[in-house]
């Protein structure tokens, strides 16, 4: 039997609130600490305890990351899916399953590597405790596969005690179930060739293994956000909690004061006006959610638009519309986002493909929102920000924050007059003043409804109009403030593939699989569109935005932004929920024809 | 010409015209808030006023034209104020709300600031009615009164002081815009209570519900409103005149004091939450308005001080006191290795 090194999928079925989840981490983490590139991903129902989920690992020393629709391992360990489990193996690949839950898997082809592991017997000769037989269960597939893949034990053993830190006890009680694993493959499977295998690279040196979620958290106390204020709603729980716990590691003074304040409102009407009033009162002030919550925000929303107050909304977008699939990944709240809520809004959105993104976005993203004074979104997805990536360890950046145009009490000592909405200027961009400003020029009325220059309400349609060209002119100054496209030009300039957000973790291998080796790439960063946008566009005889969402939205806003080059301007959606696979992406690619007119 | 302590005069405290109906109740309120903010010296530069949207939330463009304002979203006053005082917890705030804005559309987001007791004055002008939108019932009208169409009202109403005793509030007052003497030390008090301070005043639509169908017209208050106190305020420094014999002081962070001189008869217990209640209870059901001060605790911690909130303002807080260090993030970074 051929021998696969360093190249394969897992998948492991488990029931969700079942302790699985730190193993499945120990055993993806295992694999990186080899030097192997890994990915990891949860799928998993929207519920606490009790319902099938399943984590799917894929190393690849090539370092493509993507989803695979078929794994080559399947650990079945839930009851309710063992019977059919095997339909996420590829043929040929390897079935273990528990023949502890006296369950036998339905009718087998025969083109399947199968084992029947009795996981609840082991799992005595590691402890007599009921409570702990339940997590160490999943601890005993992670011996057996390590042992299959012929991973020393003493890199398992590293992983665990990196995993619990200062817990002696715990890892000791987790090593002794991969153990126990890893004895029963010696002592009753030594005579089976394994058709993969682990060999140490040094791949992954200098990486990090994490999730956008984390990576933002961590982005925004690096951006000195000092405000948050959300509501629960999955996929961007974990986000609002890490930056709590990362503040409260490294925002609390030696005595105990928060330079910080998190609030979890009572819904994401409050969030987003907490947002509002501390964005207003000068704090880079931000809020989590997805897509139901910016349904809420949109009215709050308008109103920093228009009253022109910063904040950075962080969307990780999930399955739509309505509560959809809160657990499964989209990138469906493009135009939610550009123009949220009523009248004529339209606001700056932020794509990032990678957690190193996630991390720097999190600054990018609150410059330009003061700089523009204006409500920024980030538009994360579910596989981004809630699944495992490798990525370069984040850089700390020596570059001040862009707090914009304010004018202190010092500032107005020199000024004769301060008119809040005056375009002094020329780039639509208004001054502002803090409230609390000691100085009898500061004091000026904030509103959503019409307002004159020196912020007083107005129902005059000359100044009106003359508003809504300002706050036009601004949006074209805000083209010049985001961030260009990266582009890999191809040999010929006959196609493009656009593409943005987690899109980018599958690229690479998609065009490996499309065979297209002369096709032009650009990943679009930020919206509204920088100019290197349309002149790739314009270079190219077509070009093919992939997208994770069913109307191409992405592809609208192109379109109508660049009405001269719509014509050439196709789109590819993926919209059932799953993160993208590179083989069914590129089918639909290889399948679309040649659109040129 | 008079000037206060920090040396200006009551015009300073002023603000733009009103645009409200002749005779609103709320123009008599806005001047009490002035007279307040005027006697008590407070620098207007350090004010922040917050209102929803509706005609009392109108009403923070007609005082105090030196301090910041924000006329925000119908019902968004309280999650505004509350992320405004947390970015810069030195700003007094003072929010304006309609009986439309905070029991209404509104609810939640009152009953929740009341919950986390963000310090701030929270003030309800409340007619019963939405004025501008000509004339709909609120939540607060009572149930059997009606609309100056004819219309009765069949729903039960919200009173607003019973729930904020039930959220935890710990300054819980109601009054009369008329009522200059009673409200003008209430508001004094409440601008030096350090958490939420709300108080519900009762103030007559003339346009919408000053008929006589209507329980909240000038002739309905007048004739159903009765004084639990009478009420003084008394500044730190300032003696204890022989008035305020027998009177119940309440003392305030500051030092200063608010005298309640018990009337009628009313001997009831600003200390206790269920003897409130009682009053609010009873008051009702004999269909009268009771106004003074229902309830008040200065135990009550505050959210900047649960939160554990720097000393300093978070919007004061340089980049190097928010963003951690170079070692710090490659120590995160190990984390993860």
């Amino acid at each position: 039997m051929s021998q696969s090194v360093n190249d394969f999928s897992v998948t492991i079925a488990t029931v969700n609130g079942s302790g699985s989840q730190s193993a499945n981490n120990i055993l993806m983490r295992t694999i990186f600490k080899m030097g192997v590139p890994v990915s990891g991903k949860n799928l998993f129902p929207s519920n606490i305890a009790g319902l099938p989920t399943w984590f799917s690992i894929r190393a690849c020393q090539k370092g493509y990351v993507g989803r695979k629709p078929f794994s080559d391992i399947v650990i079945a360990m839930n009851k309710e899916t063992l019977v059919t489990d095997f339909s996420y193996l590829r043929e040929g690949g390897l079935f273990i399953y528990n023949s502890g839950l006296k369950i036998e898997p339905s009718e087998l082809p025969q083109n399947y590597d199968i084992l029947a592991i009795d996981f609840n017997e082991l799992c005595k000769e590691v402890t007599t405790s009921i409570q702990l037989k339940k997590l160490l269960v999943n601890m005993i597939y992670v011996g057996v596969l390590t042992e299959i893949l012929n991973i020393p034990e003493e890199v398992v053993a590293q992983t665990i005690e990196h995993q619990f830190k200062g817990k002696e006890s715990v890892y000791e009680i987790n090593k002794k179930a991969v153990h126990v694993g890893r004895n029963y493959v010696k002592e009753n499977l030594n005579e089976k060739s394994w058709s993969f295998k682990v060999e140490k690279r040094d791949l992954t040196q200098d990486k990090i293994l994490i999730d956008g979620n984390t990576s933002g958290a961590l982005g925004f106390v690096y951006a000195g956000c000092s405000f948050a204020s959300w509501y629960p709603i999955t996929p961007s729980s974990s986000l609002a909690e890490s930056f709590e716990e990362f503040c409260n590691q490294m925002r609390v003074t030696s005595d105990g004061q928060k330079h910080f304040s998190m609030i979890q409102a009572e819904d994401e009407l409050s969030a987003i006006s907490m947002v509002a009033g501390a964005g207003w009162a000068g704090s880079r002030a931000m809020t989590t959610t997805s897509g139901p919550g910016i349904s809420l925000m949109s009215e709050a929303i308008g109103l920093m638009y228009f009253a022109e107050i910063p904040g950075v909304i962080w969307d990780v977008q999930r399955m739509g519309p309505s509560t959809g699939l809160p657990t499964r990944t989209s990138q469906g709240d493009i135009l939610a986002a550009a123009r949220c809520s009523h009248g004529d809004t339209q606001h700056p959105l932020f794509f990032p493909s990678t957690p190193k993104e996630c991390f720097e976005f999190a600054n990018l993203a609150f410059d330009l929102s003061e700089k523009a004074q204006t409500p920024v979104f980030v538009l994360s997805d579910l596989d981004l920000g809630m699944n495992f990536w490798m990525s370069d360890r984040f850089e700390y950046s020596d570059k001040p924050f862009e707090r914009g145009k304010v004018l202190r009490k010092e500032d107005l000592e020199k000024i004769q007059k301060f008119a809040r909405y005056a375009d002094v200027d020329g780039d639509g961009i208004p001054y502002r003043t803090l409230p609390g400003t000691e100085h009898d020029l500061a004091a000026y009325f904030t509103r959503g409804t019409g307002h004159t220059p020196e912020a007083k309400y107005s129902e005059d349609p000359v100044n009106y109009q003359d508003l809504m060209n300002r706050l036009d002119k601004k949006w074209e100054t805000i083209k010049a403030m985001v961030p260009a496209p990266v582009i890999k030009e191809g040999k010929s300039n006959k196609k493009g593939y656009v593409y943005f957000g987690s899109t980018d973790l599958i690229v690479e291998e998609l065009v490996h699989l499309t065979g297209e080796a002369d096709v032009s790439l650009m990943r679009l960063k930020a919206y509204p569109f920088h100019q290197d946008v349309k002149k790739f566009i314009a270079d190219h005889d077509e070009v093919v935005v992939i997208e994770q969402n069913q109307q191409g939205q992405m592809t609208e806003l192109l379109r109508g932004e660049f009405p001269q080059l719509a014509q050439k301007i196709f789109c590819e959606t993926n919209c059932d929920g799953m993160p993208l696979s590179p083989e069914l992406v590129a089918e639909k690619l290889k399948n679309r024809g040649n659109y040129v007119h | 010409m008079s000037i206060n302590e920090i040396g200006l005069d009551r015009k300073s405290y002023m603000g733009g015209k009103s645009t409200l109906c002749s005779g609103c109740g709320h123009d008599s309120i806005t001047n009490h808030l002035i007279s307040a903010f005027y006697k008590s010296s407070i620098n207007p530069h350090k004010v922040a006023k917050l209102s929803g949207i509706g005609c009392s939330s109108k009403t923070p463009t007609y005082f105090m034209s030196q301090s910041a304002g924000f006329n925000s979203l119908h019902g968004r006053m309280a999650p505004l104020a509350t992320g405004a005082k947390m970015a810069n917890r030195e700003l007094k705030v003072v929010g304006i709300s309609g009986d439309g804005d905070s029991a209404s559309i509104g609810l939640g987001g009152f009953c929740h600031l009341l919950r986390r007791n963000v310090p701030m004055v929270y003030i309800v002008e409340n007619n019963g009615v939405y004025g501008l939108t000509k004339g709909q019932f609120s939540a607060t009208a009572d149930q059997g009164s009606s609309r100056k169409t004819g219309e009765i009202n069949t729903y039960s109403s919200i009173d607003l002081c019973s729930l904020a005793i039930e959220m935890g509030c710990g300054f819980v007052a109601r009054s009369f815009s008329g009522d200059a003497k009673q409200l003008v030390p209430l508001l004094r008090a409440a601008m030096e209570y350090e958490g939420t301070a709300f108080i519900d005043i009762i103030s007559p639509c003339v346009t919408f519900a000053n008929h006589p169908g209507s329980t909240k017209s000038y002739d309905a208050v007048k004739e159903r409103k009765f004084q639990l106190q009478s009420l003084g305020f008394i500044e730190p420094k300032e003696e204890i005149s022989v008035d305020y014999e027998g009177s119940t002081l309440v003392e305030l962070h500051d030092g200063s004091k608010l005298a309640l001189t018990k009337l009628d008869g009313h001997n009831h217990n600003v200390h206790d939450p269920q003897d409130a209640m009682r009053v609010l209870i009873e008051a009702r059901q004999q269909n009268e308005f009771a106004t003074g001060l229902f309830y008040f605790d200065k135990g009550l911690t505050n959210l900047i001080q649960d939160e554990r909130l720097a000393h300093r303002p978070l919007c004061d807080l340089q980049e190097e006191e928010l963003k951690p260090t170079k070692e710090q993030l490659e120590g995160v970074m190990e984390r993860f290795a």
